[in-house]
């Protein structure tokens, strides 16, 4: 009996059209617990580093975390991987409301597509009936009204679809996956929208065993109760009017520069005025009491969502208000483009256009108004015309194919892909080494259980450790020693890098909303899940019974199976760098050193790759005799094995 | 004749509905059989209807079964906000697909979660965090009479419809000699 996951996913191949049924294998669970962990092994298997994002060969993986559809509240993510075509790497995303539920429901845990549709098609999955069908009469049309006339076209209400805009149609590196009122970002549309694939819409009314059912219900409303009652849970920024903490830290323009004392009084009234007035309202995603998306409506366009740091993006990517914002966002969600990479893109256009690189020849009757030329380079790149084909390919490989020194403004890189415009003063070590080392592009995706400042008050420390749950020991001793604006030791920057990562990893396996876990506790100390109550849930839904030590053990492996899949694809120490300007106060030596910490702790080269010794005691002996019949490690090449940290 | 009478009610704000669907949740596992044997929103007898594009959240309850749809349909306009046809109407009628049981496609009915012990209140309502959902009871003098129809009877009535009267009342009487 398989509990928690349905124990199928579907095989489509879009080249020849056909469906298949999969059993999958129930060893996988207890390696990989699903999500990301069974997407990666899948990867693993079948995508070689020969593979390149647009060849047919490159896999499209959605998958329904382990506790996805079970009574555990928050577990509602649907995992998106692929190869991306903007880093070559390994892409991860990820994205909550009703998809994922509604999969499982319908027998799968998993979607895999491979090959290329010949013209747009789109995948409808009604319990044990599913089929492509044509989308070209879609083409073009926004990823919410995509969704709206599937649902009439099928006569079902009820079901729950994923869509590509525009943006995705035409790969456009940017490009997302949306949902109901989540989206998958990252760029994993380009791939869905190369696959011409259009649309995935399912319909699930199949019942889910669960390994102890009455238990999991209990834990599960006590939790729900908890979460709600818990402060310190959900997008506890999104529901703020006071935006002092992104305006006022985060870069504008081109990630360039902050501006102190723009927010006041006056701005905060105005701005929440305009949010109200476009707000049809708070909204949640499924089996959660927290509602973290606005449901917004601006005149002239479709409904959209609003969710996470998108509320100011673009403006300050802009230099322009909110109103600006929601605007445009109206435009960008029908097309379906990230929140957080687009602006950066149009930001580094304008800057490009400022500095003579790009010139009237290049965007012809290109505005005055900062907000225009937004909404003009927006249509060039959804449509890849002109520059914007170059554009379209985000910040990195447009300033190389534009050249003309457009090199110098892609300054917010790292690993080809855009970052969080944060440009900050003083070398922080744990996020140096979340940066340099992430496999997941963005550091929301990486940091978040450790906190990012101390309470400046040693009595206050204590008493935040006291009620600190969730922390292993060891981060209790760091925490009541860390003194405001003084740097962690070396050792505790591994670890805390570490247990920020592994709480994702986890995540990120069973479908878990980070916002009630892995990112929740930098702020306040208090995730409603952590390592050591997630063992009773994934036992009691799953039946999969795990100590807090094997659940950190088994994240690991999929950490080391992840990085495994970058390495074959070329990743090793050389890539491992923050943007140069992220920091104003460098120190290399330090940085180098603690990163070879972080590799020896890891149980890697000092190239960043996992050593025979650590693949084999994680139980991928496979994967070590592939790359070492690569000559990416040489027999020798057994040591250091991880280190063991208890949880 | 009169008699007291209990009056349950579950109050809808549809303002407040964040559209999470932990009510379906609920509601499917605390009527599944053995109770919590699963969760599938597909067996509740609660249900959200959602128009995200039209900002529509509602609630509604399964009442009662209908073996025809009414003559003509409803809509409404409430504060220029149009909802879908129907979207107040809780019968369990052919023109939709809620409130049938997935497999057998048999009428789901609330029954505001009766039980023993007696819960203080409805499940849906006890895990709306948000308040969509309120309960109330009050005393009132009704006319005596029978009670509504439970799960049986109109699982029985829609039987009855699909097969005939005739062939269900000889199925159950060979059920009843076979016992």
């Amino acid at each position: 009996m398989r509990y928690a996951e349905t124990g199928f996913r579907l095989e489509v191949d879009l080249t020849r059209g056909s469906i298949q049924k999969v059993p999958t294998e129930p060893s996988w669970t207890e390696m990989f617990l699903g999500g990301q962990g069974t997407a990666a092994k899948i990867l693993w298997d079948r995508v070689g580093p020969e593979v390149q994002a647009f060849d047919p060969e490159n896999l499209l993986i959605f998958t329904a975390g382990l506790l996805v559809g079970t009574p555990v509240p928050g577990a509602n993510r649907t995992v998106v991987n692929t190869i991306s075509p903007q880093t070559g790497l390994y892409a991860h995303s990820i994205f909550g409301a009703f998809f994922g539920p509604e999969l499982k429901h319908a027998g799968y845990d998993q979607i895999v597509f491979r090959g290329k549709a010949p013209d747009l098609v789109y995948l409808w999955i009604h319990n044990d009936k599913v089929e492509l069908r044509d989308a070209t009469h879609l083409r073009g049309k926004g990823a919410q009204e995509t969704a709206r006339l599937i649902r009439e076209e099928l006569g079902v209400p009820e079901a729950q679809v994923a869509a590509i805009g525009l943006a995705g149609e035409n790969r456009v590196y940017m490009a997302t996956i949306e949902h109901s009122s989540a989206s998958a970002s990252r760029g994993v549309g380009a791939v869905m929208g190369d696959k011409r694939l259009k649309a995935i819409a399912v319909r699930g009314t199949q019942d889910l065993q669960l390994a102890k059912p009455e238990e999991i219900f209990r834990l599960s409303l006590d939790m729900f109760k908890a979460i709600s009652e818990n402060p310190f849970t959900g997008d506890i920024m999104a529901h703020e009017d006071d935006e002092e903490f992104h305006v006022d830290n985060f870069a504008w323009g081109n990630a360039r520069k902050r501006i102190k004392g723009f927010w006041n009084k006056e701005r905060e009234e105005r701005w929440k005025k305009i949010s109200e007035s476009v707000r049809l309202r708070w909204t949640g995603c499924y089996n959660c009491p927290k509602d973290c998306h606005q449901a917004i409506k601006v005149p002239g366009h479709e409904t959209y969502f609003q969710k996470c740091y998108s509320k100011l993006t673009y403006a300050m990517a802009a230099y322009k208000e909110i109103d600006f914002n929601y605007q445009i966002l109206a435009k960008t969600q029908a097309y379906g483009l990230d929140g957080f990479s687009t602006p950066q893109v149009l930001a580094f256009a304008v800057e490009l256009y400022e500095a003579g690189i790009l010139t009237d020849e290049d965007l012809p009757g290109f505005p005055e108004d900062n907000g225009d030329r937004f909404f003009y380079l927006l249509e060039k790149i959804v449509r890849r015309e002109g520059v914007g084909d170059a554009l379209a390919n985000g910040v990195y490989h447009a300033a190389r194919q534009i050249g003309r020194g457009a090199e110098k403004y892609d300054h917010n890189t790292m690993k080809k892909f855009e970052q969080v415009p944060l440009k900050l003063k003083m070398i922080n070590f744990p996020y140096f080494l979340m940066y340099a080392t992430g496999e997941k592009m963005n550091i929301t995706q990486i940091e978040g259980s450790y906190p990012q400042v101390p309470i400046a008050d040693k009595k206050e420390r204590e008493e935040f450790v006291k009620r600190w749950e969730a922390a292993p020991e060891r981060f209790k001793k760091w925490y009541l020693e860390w003194e405001p604006r003084t740097h962690p030791p070396l050792e505790a920057a591994v670890h805390i890098c570490d247990w920020n990562e592994t709480m994702h990893y986890i995540d990120d396996a069973i479908g878990m909303c980070a916002f009630l876990s892995s990112f929740r506790g930098q702020f306040g100390g208090q995730p409603p899940y952590h390592i050591y109550n997630l063992p009773k849930f994934i036992a009691a839904a799953a039946g999969i019974e795990l100590t807090p030590q094997e659940l950190w053990n088994l994240a690991r492996r999929n950490r080391n199976l992840i990085r495994a899949i970058n390495v074959r694809r070329g990743l090793r120490r050389k890539d491992e760098k923050p943007p140069e300007d992220h920091w104003q106060i460098r120190d290399p030596e330090k940085e180098q050193k603690v990163l070879s910490d972080y590799y020896t702790f890891k149980g890697w080269t000092q190239d960043g790759i996992p050593t025979i010794g650590t693949l084999e005691k994680l139980g991928l002996a496979d994967v070590a005799e592939d790359l070492v019949r690569r000559g990416i490690l040489s027999e020798d090449d057994r040591e250091p094995v991880f280190q063991d940290v208890s949880a | 004749m009169t008699e007291k009478c209990l009056i349950k009610t579950i109050k809808v704000d549809p303002d407040k509905c964040i559209g999470c669907r932990a009510c379906e949740l609920a509601c499917s596992a605390f009527h599944a059989k053995p109770r919590y044997s699963s969760a599938n929103p597909a067996r509740s007898r609660i249900r959200v209807v959602f128009d995200e594009l039209n900002d529509i959240y509602f609630p509604i309850r399964s009442v009662a079964y209908t073996p025809a749809e009414c003559a003509g349909r409803h809509a409404y306009v409430l504060q220029g906000k149009e909802y879908p046809e129907c979207a107040f109407c809780g019968n369990i009628c052919p023109s939709r697909d809620y409130f049938y049981e997935p497999d057998s496609k048999l009428p789901l009915k609330c029954d505001m979660c009766e039980s023993t012990p007696e819960l203080e209140e409805p499940v849906c309502v006890a895990v709306c965090r948000v308040n969509a959902l309120t309960y109330e009871v009050r005393e009132e003098e009704v006319a005596a009479g029978e009670e509504g129809p439970d799960e049986l009877e109109i699982g029985l009535e829609a039987l009855a419809d699909e097969y005939g009267l005739d062939k269900v009342l000889d199925a159950v009487a060979r059920i009843a000699g076979k016992g």
